[in-house]
């Protein structure tokens, strides 16, 4: 059986400890001897302490012999993308710039996962500072798609999707600010969600664009992700963009009418490649089937939510990335003579190529005489795409579309066409825009490579969002699959 | 030239508020610690921090808001104001651009009076807001490179600025004498100058008298004592006048001042104006303001120290000097207070002690220095002070009663201040209590009258010199140990004498 533990979900590793039939250092054991066989192949994981995780494991279990075990996640390993805090460990954002950095505290994510007894598991490739879309920015390695290792995993959380597709791991944490959890998660065939804008504390993600970013759960299964979310998902007074206890309480209504669903008017005509379209079709049917009642919705400005992001997100990243110049902490520079130099030439040399991209184009929209041009009108288009969404959830529970319009490309396909990359984001973008809760499923293949469906909802009804993804799942074979390494 | 020219002048004052951690983080901060003491991941600009508004800032700014009569919106906000610079430890500083935590104000002050005694013209400085922003870390230069000190990084920083109402030295160091007294007397800040709690930004302008259109300004930074606000101002504005009388344009600048030189220099010219890039910072939400929160707070606002000064010259009857001297110092102010209520009817006779003889000996006691240009509150502490409000009103009381001599008290009051005993108790064990026996007296008095040694200054009395009496006391105390009431012996002689 040992050799069939990496299949588990998390949630079926739980039972079996309770049950007593499994030990979470069999479990670590198992998962060590995986990344030792794979990780070189499939480039998920940038570091493991293995000592550190056996311990952990081994605590676990003492704690399960003297029955104090803290929740159902306790002896559970989840890995953590570069960009999350966790004390003692490296926090590199998968940059040159970062790349000595050691964490002297914890994410709250991580605080959480430490309380409920959950094995912190291994670091996770990332583009770097998690800007990109394939893991390629990352200045540490490259990550491959366990299902075609000449394709991309999709990125940011490249490595967070790679790991569970390729049983390296569980459950892992990625984090999205327009898609990184879900684009991932769709081009890997697994189940990841972004959360409500404000559901998790920030505290400890290194910013990329603050009023985007959020941490979220990835997983296997549906169930695994939202066993993860309900960790995480706890007030903190370290974010005040965080939710407190009575905010969170706040919850939609459940509703006892049929599930509506909404589709954005002219979705699938969009560049959406032909077998995503029909998967994203047999979703809708097969909703159509269970009773849903399907509508389409109006999102006129969903043509603004790609622009409006690359300049509200890269405006707040040229703020966010600022603090990184060598004085303090990360790379400084060998050739400078003056303090302004030493942080001039840090930068030039710490970031890569798209995180200057990025740099620059934020600079540019906030810059004097440019800023109404650009950035407040972003903000004009967000609010409007925003009420948009509100407007056609009062009407839907829930708004359903493909997570991204093709599947995974091919390694360095992409690389020299940026513009081309930002459209992979074309339809998780919107929920970013208007802090809603979003969820990739995976829904079949195109050709040998998984797609997922998208699911957008109300603020706070992550609950809503994970019954219709567990009706679709339970009925398909697409959960837990991992393709023959 | 004076009477040609007006100078126009308004202030951007930075105080560091009173607070128990700094204004974004939960590192503690105050004077004289190692480098790099008070520091912890937030204020260090970590990767993936983020602020958290201290409640305890929000709450002083808004007291001063309520201090000054300010509007208090109902929102603040905060914005980043991109720039680098090795002390700024996230290169983007945390400020209010657009929703600052006050609006409007007016802060009434008191220029100099033609002598010390003589109450000078009070006017009304308008405010443009204030607003909350953090302080920055301090570079220095060694030898060896450049050092940061991030210690400063994050202090709760009030940023005060003036509509340009002043028109001269004197009145930017009266506005900043007085808004130095009221920020410490709500307890606001405690605008130390030596350890740079309060710094200044001067913006000068000149124009000939009668003209309604301002002159272009510029802007001095960072002057950090109220000296060099006024020096900066005379230098800066006698500058300008004399490059338009030589037919040049004022460029408008950003300057620096060098305090030892008492020399100002270009720092930047307009065209070297950063670009900020402000936009509003998506970590701190907007943050709502309470009306409970404004009217919990405004029970702490204390008498604005010019109303005293009129309450104290209107109702108590105290002179100018004394009214000034206590309204400068709220403590010392409450101390008098707490005298009168004990003993309602000599106000001024209390002040006088408080203002002049308690004042010195406290001064003398914490080697401060009474009322120079830097120190116009004066700073003594009335902690160690042994005499308590209700012993001073005592020895008032015992005076006024006759029961002592004004000479004695002054023995009293010495006796009191460095034990703390209760002036009756002073009175008794030195043996101190006043003669006042009128029969006792009467004879004593009949004794010396009758004294031929006198006679000569009797007959000058009679014949009309008044002060010839006064040769008849000397005698009379002598034989009293000198505890006659003095007041009664004068009445007494002038009785015998006839």
């Amino acid at each position: 059986m040992a050799e069939e533990i990496y299949k588990l979900s998390a949630t079926e590793i739980s039972s079996r400890l309770t049950a007593g039939k499994l030990t979470s250092r069999a479990v670590v054991e198992a998962l060590i001897a995986r990344y030792h066989q794979l990780n070189k192949k499939i480039g998920a994981f940038t570091s493991l302490d293995e000592k550190d995780v056996l311990a952990q494991a081994d605590a676990s279990d003492a704690r399960r012999k003297a029955g104090k075990v803290l929740s159902p996640l306790d002896g559970i390993p989840v890995a953590i993308k570069e960009n999350i805090a966790v004390k003692g460990q490296p926090l590199t954002c998968s940059s040159k710039m970062l790349a000595n950095l050691v964490s002297p505290y914890d994410a709250h994510v991580v605080e959480a996962l430490k309380s409920a007894g959950a094995i912190i598991y291994g670091r996770l490739n990332m583009d770097e500072f998690a800007m990109g879309s394939s893991t390629e920015n990352s200045a540490i390695q490259k990550t491959f798609n366990p299902w075609d290792l000449t394709c991309i995993p999709g990125g940011s959380s490249g490595g967070s999707a790679a790991s569970l597709a390729s049983g390296l791991v569980p459950l892992a944490l990625g984090s999205d600010t327009g898609g990184s959890i879900r684009q991932p998660a769709s081009h890997c065939g697994i189940v990841g969600m972004k959360p409500t804008y404000g559901l998790v504390s920030r505290f400890g993600l290194v910013a990329f664009a603050s009023s985007l970013d959020q941490i979220g759960p990835m997983a296997r299964t549906v169930a695994d992700c939202e066993l993860l979310l309900n960790v995480l998902a706890t007030p903190d007074a370290r974010d005040m963009t965080c939710f407190d206890s009575t905010q969170r309480n706040q919850l939609p209504v459940a509703s006892e009418k049929s599930l509506r669903i909404g589709i954005p008017k002219g979705l699938l005509v969009k560049g959406v490649g032909a077998e995503v379209a029909a998967a994203t079709q047999a979703a809708i049917d097969f909703y159509k089937s269970k009773g849903a009642t399907i509508v389409e919705v109006d999102l006129p400005s969903s043509d603004l939510a790609v622009p409006t992001y690359y300049v509200v997100a890269t405006a707040e990243a040229s703020s966010n990335l600022a603090r990184y110049d060598g004085v303090r902490y990360g790379h400084r520079s060998a050739n400078a003579k003056t303090p302004i130099e030493m942080m001039t030439n840090s930068r030039s040399e710490g970031f890569g190529p798209e995180v200057k991209r990025r740099i620059l184009l934020g600079t540019f929209v906030l810059s004097a005489g440019y800023a109404d041009a650009y950035y407040v009108r972003a903000l004009r288009a967000r609010s409007k795409i925003r009420a948009e969404h509100l407007a056609a959830l009062e009407k839907v529970d829930m708004i359903l579309s493909p997570t991204v319009p093709t599947p995974a490309f091919k390694v360095g396909e992409k690389v020299s066409d940026p513009l081309q990359l930002y459209l992979e984001d074309i339809f998780t973008i919107p929920a970013n825009l208007a802090g809603l809760p979003a969820l990739s499923v995976p829904c079949g293949k195109s050709g040998h490579l998984p797609v997922g469906f998208h699911l957008v909802g109300a603020p706070l009804s992550e609950h809503k969002l994970f019954a219709a993804a567990q009706l679709f799942e339970s009925a398909h074979s697409f959960a837990n699959q991992q393709p023959t390494l | 030239m004076s009477n040609e020219w007006e100078i126009v002048i308004g202030l951007e004052v930075h105080v560091q508020l009173h607070t128990r951690s700094k204004v974004f983080a939960s590192s503690s901060w105050g004077f004289g610690k190692e480098p790099n003491e008070q520091v912890d991941p937030v204020v260090l600009g970590l990767p993936g921090t983020l602020p958290v508004v201290n409640r305890e800032a929000v709450e002083k700014a808004i007291l001063f808001g309520l201090v000054v009569d300010a509007e208090i919106p109902e929102q603040c906000a905060w914005d980043r104001k991109n720039y680098f610079y090795p002390d700024n430890p996230k290169n983007y500083q945390l400020t209010q651009k657009d929703f600052p935590v006050t609006m409007g104000g007016k802060v009434e002050i008191e220029l100099p009076g033609a002598a010390r005694n003589i109450m000078g013209e009070h006017k009304w400085i308008r405010l443009h807001h204030a607003h909350l922003e953090e302080d920055v870390g301090k570079l220095s230069h060694s030898g060896s490179g450049s050092l940061v000190d991030y210690n400063r990084a994050g202090v709760p920083l009030l940023e005060i600025v003036t509509e340009p109402d002043l028109r001269s030295s004197a009145e930017a160091s009266a506005f900043l004498n007085a808004l130095v007294a009221k920020l410490t007397q709500a307890g606001v800040a405690d605008c130390d100058m030596e350890k740079g709690q309060l710094r200044c930004d001067a913006n000068v302008s000149v124009r000939r008298m009668g003209d309604t259109q301002l002159g272009t300004r510029t802007e001095t930074k960072n002057l950090n004592s109220i000296s060099g606000v006024r020096d900066c101002i005379i230098y800066e504005s006698k500058r300008q006048i004399a490059q338009i009388e030589a037919g040049h344009k004022i460029t408008q600048e950003t300057r620096g001042w060098n305090a030892e030189m008492s020399r100002g220099y270009v720092l930047r010219d307009k065209e070297d104006a950063h670009d900020y890039r402000y936009f509003p910072d998506p970590d701190i939400p907007t943050l709502k303001i309470s009306r409970e929160t404004v009217n919990r707070l405004k029970k702490h606002v204390p008498e604005a120290p010019f109303d005293r000064q009129r309450r104290y010259i209107e109702k108590l009857n105290l002179p100018y000097t004394a009214a000034a001297v206590l309204i400068a110092d709220k403590a010392l102010a409450d101390w008098f207070e707490a005298a009168v209520a004990a003993h309602p009817t000599n106000a001024a006779g209390i002040a006088n002690w408080a203002a002049n003889d308690l004042l010195r000996e406290l001064s003398a006691q914490s080697g401060t220095e009474v009322g120079s240009d830097e120190t116009p509150a004066v700073k003594v502490s009335l902690d160690s002070c042994l005499i308590k409000p209700a012993q001073l009103a005592g020895l008032v009381k015992l005076t006024d009663e006759g029961v002592i001599s004004k000479q004695q008290a002054k023995e009293v009051f010495t006796e009191m201040f460095s034990t703390g005993k209760d002036a009756l108790a002073i009175v008794e064990a030195k043996g101190l209590r006043q003669n006042s026996d009128t029969a006792e007296l009467e004879k004593i008095v009949a004794e010396v009258i009758a004294d031929p040694a006198v006679a000569k200054s009797i007959a000058e009395y009679r014949a009309g010199n008044e002060k010839a009496i006064n040769a008849l006391k000397g005698p009379i105390m002598k034989r009293t140990q000198g505890k006659a009431n003095p007041v009664m012996i004068d009445q007494l002689l002038r009785k015998l004498l006839g």
